[in-house]
């Protein structure tokens, strides 16, 4: 093995272990504002994925998925955003709710 | 030889890549609400892509890589603050976020200068604030 095999399966395990903490805050919310950023992160991890195996293993064949994935990952994020309505306020109450009064505006 | 320090580079840049995503896991985590949480999201997607696709480029070896690449990083960095912006305009507006976190909101000074030029139709003539 290599120092850069070593050095490849260390990012390895670092992109794992980040993906487990986005899908840890995607499934404890507690806003949808809060699991769509999430969940931005999480498709820029699988992109960041994909590449390191291109690195990896020498090859270039996952480029036309990488540069699909960057075009429309933002297409979910604008949509759930612009649906984002104040009947989202009440739906803080489950656990790990902010501490904090709703602000009241609009 | 050049071969083996443009995969020890580009390693290297992958562990960089691979080191920004887990802090941002560990900021979306530990962040107290959610526009803090969009400031550690943005470190992967950003500089750790930048780093990533560099990564791929010295690894390929081959300018046609390159051309290829430049398209990904331009749509990404394009289309990654649009996300953020309307995310974090909706959080706002929605009232996800810790006001004993803040600073100054200064978007809540205009918005009730609007609201009050609203009431009063005189207040909104010019030469009254900015």
């Amino acid at each position: 093995m290599t120092l850069v095999d070593i050095l490849h399966l260390i990012a390895g395990v670092l992109f794992a272990g980040a993906a487990f903490l986005v899908l840890l805050r995607i499934l404890r919310g507690p806003s949808i504002i809060d699991r769509m950023v999430s969940s931005d992160v999480l498709v820029t991890l699988v992109m960041l994925a994909l590449i390191a195996d291109m690195v990896a293993n020498h090859h270039t064949r996952s480029i036309p998925l990488v540069l699909a994935l960057a075009g429309t990952a933002v297409l979910g994020a604008i949509a759930v955003a612009r649906y984002v309505s104040k009947h989202d306020r009440r739906s803080d109450g489950e656990r790990g709710a902010l501490q904090h009064a709703p602000r009241g505006r609009d | 030889m050049s071969d083996d320090w443009a995969d020890l580079v580009s390693a290297g840049l992958l562990l960089l890549a691979a080191v920004l995503s887990l802090a941002a896991g560990i900021g979306l985590l530990r962040f107290p609400d959610a526009l803090s949480r969009m400031h550690a999201a943005t470190k992967p997607q950003i500089l750790g892509m930048v780093a990533a696709l560099a990564a791929l480029v010295l690894s390929s070896g081959s300018w046609t890589t390159l051309l290829v690449v430049l398209p990904i990083l331009a749509l990404h960095l394009l289309t990654t603050p649009m996300a953020a912006h309307m995310l974090g305009r909706a959080g706002y507006r929605v009232g996800h976020l810790r006001d004993d976190l803040l600073v100054r909101d200064e978007l809540e000074d205009d918005i009730q200068r609007a609201q009050r030029a609203g009431e009063n139709p005189r207040g909104r003539r010019p030469g009254r604030g900015r």
